[in-house]
């Protein structure tokens, strides 16, 4: 693959990861497309092979990050036996005002 | 080698707000963004590390649900699915079908296609039923490992940890089996752009409730859908001593 169409695959791939961003597809698609133009005067390919290196490595995070949050958001609201409980009992004890 | 059935339901998506119509007749739906139930996600992953295992050799998704459960059937097409099975269920019939009529669909499909492991996720998280993957086994008369958060195949029998509370409870199942996948099974992997692409050109089988015979006529009806009731606003109080004499 030329690593012009490698940087388009990138670009697209971010693109469609940042559907899912949690400050919305709008945020994250001005500040990818920010970072994108910032480099698009570099024309040494070492430099540019070191540029999608780092994309695709916020690729990476970007899916890590989504799991992460999909796994913590359904631990809470599965998982939390022992610390609602304990919350309700103390508001009760201090609803319950004599 | 297995073949696998995996139960994929649409849900609305999990970092949404869930609103409740005014009428209290459901929640809204309308332009709301739906996603694969989690839960479903580390189910079709679970049959997908199988496949990669050689232990799988066909995956098969099945989702119940309107028109749209068939972008659900790709997202599992996408991470590793080999084809879809997508029930549609009319429109009338969508709020009051029940994991019994589901179970029943899943139990038939089992069989037609003769799935050796059938893999749900523990309960969707739309209406928390936790009740599919029980009855699916009830229906097919075979074991089930419920609340797996590890599976082991060797030969014809299943090692399969469950989650239980305060502990963990290993199980060993023949095939065929039903599972239901816990949180901690696994990892679900993102289903990429390209395979996105890729899956659009796997098949997905359209059939209805009827052609596989089974009933969906209401069982239930919904009398109403409210609101938990509000969080109470907590009271700052000056010091322990004030907590203690509260508390008696």
């Amino acid at each position: 693959m030329s690593q012009r169409s490698k940087v388009i695959e990138l670009y697209k791939t971010l693109l469609h990861l940042g559907k899912d961003y949690p400050q919305g597809a709008d945020f994250f698609r001005t500040r990818l497309k920010r970072a994108f133009l910032k480099n698009k005067d570099v024309t040494d390919a070492e430099q540019i092979k070191k540029l999608i290196g780092h994309g695709e490595y916020v690729v990476k995070e970007l899916e890590a990050l989504y799991m992460l949050k999909k796994y913590r958001t359904l631990k809470r609201r599965y998982e939390t036996d022992i610390l609602p409980n304990l919350e309700t009992k103390i508001e009760k004890t201090v609803s319950s005002k004599p | 080698m297995a073949r696998v059935l995996v139960g994929v339901k649409r849900v609305i998506d999990y970092a949404v707000k869930i609103r409740v119509k005014p009428d209290k007749s459901g929640v809204v739906t309308d332009g709301v963004k739906h996603s694969m139930n989690p839960f479903d996600e580390i189910a079709v992953e679970e049959a997908v590390r199988m496949k990669e295992k050689k232990i799988a050799s066909e995956i098969i998704a099945v989702s119940c649900g309107p028109a749209q459960s068939q972008e659900t059937l790709r997202t599992a097409l996408a991470m590793g699915v080999d084809r879809g099975i997508h029930v549609e269920i009319a429109a009338g019939d969508l709020n009051t079908i029940q994991p019994i009529h589901i179970s029943k669909i899943l139990a038939k499909l089992a069989a037609d296609e003769k799935a050796d492991i059938v893999i749900v996720g523990k309960q969707a998280i739309d209406d928390d039923s936790n009740q599919t993957a029980q009855m699916t086994a009830a229906y097919l008369d075979c074991p089930q490992g419920t609340f797996a958060s590890k599976v082991e195949v060797n030969g014809k029998e299943l090692t399969v940890t469950r989650e239980i509370d305060g502990g963990l409870e290993t199980v060993k199942v023949q095939l065929p089996a039903v599972l239901s996948a816990d949180l901690r099974l696994n990892e679900p992997r993102y289903a990429t752009l390209p395979n996105i692409m890729k899956a659009k050109k796997k098949p997905i089988k359209k059939v209805t409730p009827k052609d596989l015979g089974v009933d969906v006529s209401p069982r239930i009806e919904i009398v109403s859908v409210e609101d938990p009731p509000v969080r109470q606003a907590g009271a700052i109080i000056p010091d322990v001593d004030t907590l203690y004499i509260l508390k008696w």
